[in-house]
């Protein structure tokens, strides 16, 4: 690993993106919309508080998702990577490159997405700010991880796209968002368990219930952290520099 | 082997020290062996031709010289190193036939992307994408994104990313395709300008004329080594005036010897 070569990847990363404007609205535009409606929609009642928070920690991912497993498989598809492989440039440089840049452009959206949803449309939120931001950046790399992941089983873009539901929808409904997680059927419970969402989300409620960081917060927190290690290990092993 | 190919067979030059040696290098991808039992000595500081019809191995052989093939068999030694080792990543500098540039970055970021990449910093990188990009004439376009750039200028990107860290060995697998007369004949000049300054380069094409400019031809046909020679000496041996027949003369030689077999 080269930290030099890691920087210049996340350089040409945000550059890459730089040029793409409606890309950029997007990512930055949408979790906003879907907040406001969202907030618009249950206006006067307690539901935009309950669910808003995990929503925030809902969409980086979604997002960030999307974004890196196109951006890797055309890599892959165009030989830019290949020919990257053939330089200096290790599998890791690479991936964090990758990771540092969305994560840059996630930490720019959670900030956007965040005071959007306490200062226009008054979400509650008792727990310290940064504390929300820290956290949806943590899912933001965790979505551009798993994105990373699973460029490598998509052979097309069309392909890549329909990954995001494959990926999301099932943890999106296990994630304790719809009903608490100690609530759902026993087995699901347990499968809930081992899903990253889960863990994002419940480290949101945390952070919206309670004042000061609580350590189940900062456990999930951990938790998160460790499936990013996790889905950035599992996507360097499908990173070769010898292909058939 | 038939008495033909034996006549134009395998012929390694006694030099100092070849560029790549490849011994019985065999890949097979998916079901079909592109590559059975290669063997091949490629000099150092030469333009070496590689020729051949679509599908004869010419750019499975470069991959695994670059070191980017999984190989079933057999060695490659690039520069007294095995292919794709640690040590050769700054030496040799590869353009695959799809251009493998950011079409979402200008000219310059792209060059100074792979500059780094092979371990250039600061004003040494300034200078040799200044340097580079006025070797393959495209200093006035560097601020303008690929994604812009025609066919002919797009090649010349992704040959500057290679030639940025000024690599012994270049690797080049089509290159001129799409570029018209003028352009083909200043890129050609410019290879003979690399290898004078002390550079090899492996070159494929299946644009026959482009043959006569090479010092040295390797013509492949079905993964095997059909002639290894100098181009006078190709036309000497076939008889024919130009390298087009010349070729189609060896070709049809040594299909009508697996026939005859």
């Amino acid at each position: 690993m080269n930290p030099g070569l890691t920087i210049a990847t996340t350089g040409r990363a945000l550059r890459q993106i730089r040029t793409d404007h409606r890309t950029i609205a997007l990512i930055m535009g949408v979790p906003m919309v879907a907040i406001g409606l969202l907030a618009w929609i249950y206006n006067n009642t307690p539901v935009f508080d309950a669910i808003g928070p995990a929503l925030l920690g809902i969409f980086p991912l979604v997002v960030m998702f999307v974004v890196t497993s196109v951006a890797t498989l055309r890599e892959r598809q165009s030989g830019t990577l290949e020919r990257l492989l053939t330089t200096r440039m290790g599998k890791a440089d690479f991936m964090l490159g990758y990771a540092g840049a969305f994560g840059a452009l996630a930490i720019v959206q959670a900030l956007l997405a965040t005071s959007f949803a306490i200062w226009v449309c008054d979400l509650d939120v008792l727990g310290p700010l940064w504390m929300l931001v820290l956290v949806a950046v943590l899912v933001a790399i965790l979505g551009s991880s798993l994105g990373l992941l699973a460029s490598a089983f998509a052979r097309t873009e069309f392909q890549a796209v329909q990954f995001m539901p494959a990926f999301i929808i099932p943890q999106f409904l296990l994630c304790g968002l719809l009903v608490d997680r100690d609530q759902l059927p026993a087995f699901l419970s347990v499968v809930s368990d081992v899903l990253p969402l889960s863990y994002a989300v419940d480290a949101m409620k945390e952070v919206t219930a309670h004042a000061e960081v609580t350590s189940a917060g900062a456990w999930s927190m951990v938790i998160v952290a460790g499936f990013i290690v996790l889905a950035l290990a599992l996507a360097s092993l499908t990173l070769s520099r010898r292909t058939p | 082997m038939d008495w033909r190919t034996s006549r134009f067979g395998v012929m390694t030059q006694a030099q100092a020290s070849p560029a790549v040696v490849v011994r019985d290098l065999t890949v097979v991808r998916g079901k079909r062996r592109v590559l059975p039992a290669l063997s091949l000595e490629i000099p150092a500081r030469q333009v070496i031709g590689l020729l051949g019809p679509s599908g004869s191995g010419k750019s499975t052989l470069m991959r695994a010289i670059v070191g980017v093939q999984v190989i079933e068999s057999g060695t490659v030694t690039v520069l007294g190193h095995a292919a794709g080792s640690e040590a050769l990543r700054d030496q040799v500098g590869y353009v695959a036939q799809s251009l493998s540039v950011y079409q979402d970055l200008t000219i310059r970021e792209n060059v100074a992307y792979f500059g780094r990449a092979v371990g250039l910093t600061g004003r040494d990188l300034r200078e040799a994408v200044a340097a580079t990009l006025s070797e393959v004439d495209l200093e006035d376009h560097a601020g303008d994104l690929v994604r812009n750039l025609s066919g002919g200028q797009e090649s010349r990107v992704s040959l500057a990313c290679a030639l940025v860290g000024r690599p012994s060995l270049l690797v080049l697998d089509e290159p001129t395709v799409g570029l018209d007369p003028i352009l083909r004949r200043d890129l050609w000049d410019h290879f003979h300008d690399l290898v004078g300054r002390g550079r090899s380069l492996i070159v494929s094409s299946h644009v026959m004329d482009e043959a006569t400019r090479c010092d040295r031809l390797v013509l492949l046909r079905d993964g095997r080594v059909l002639a290894d020679l100098t181009p006078a000496e190709l036309l000497e041996r076939t008889g024919e005036t130009d390298a087009d027949a010349a070729f189609l003369t060896l070709v049809e030689a040594s299909s009508d010897g697996e026939v005859n077999r």
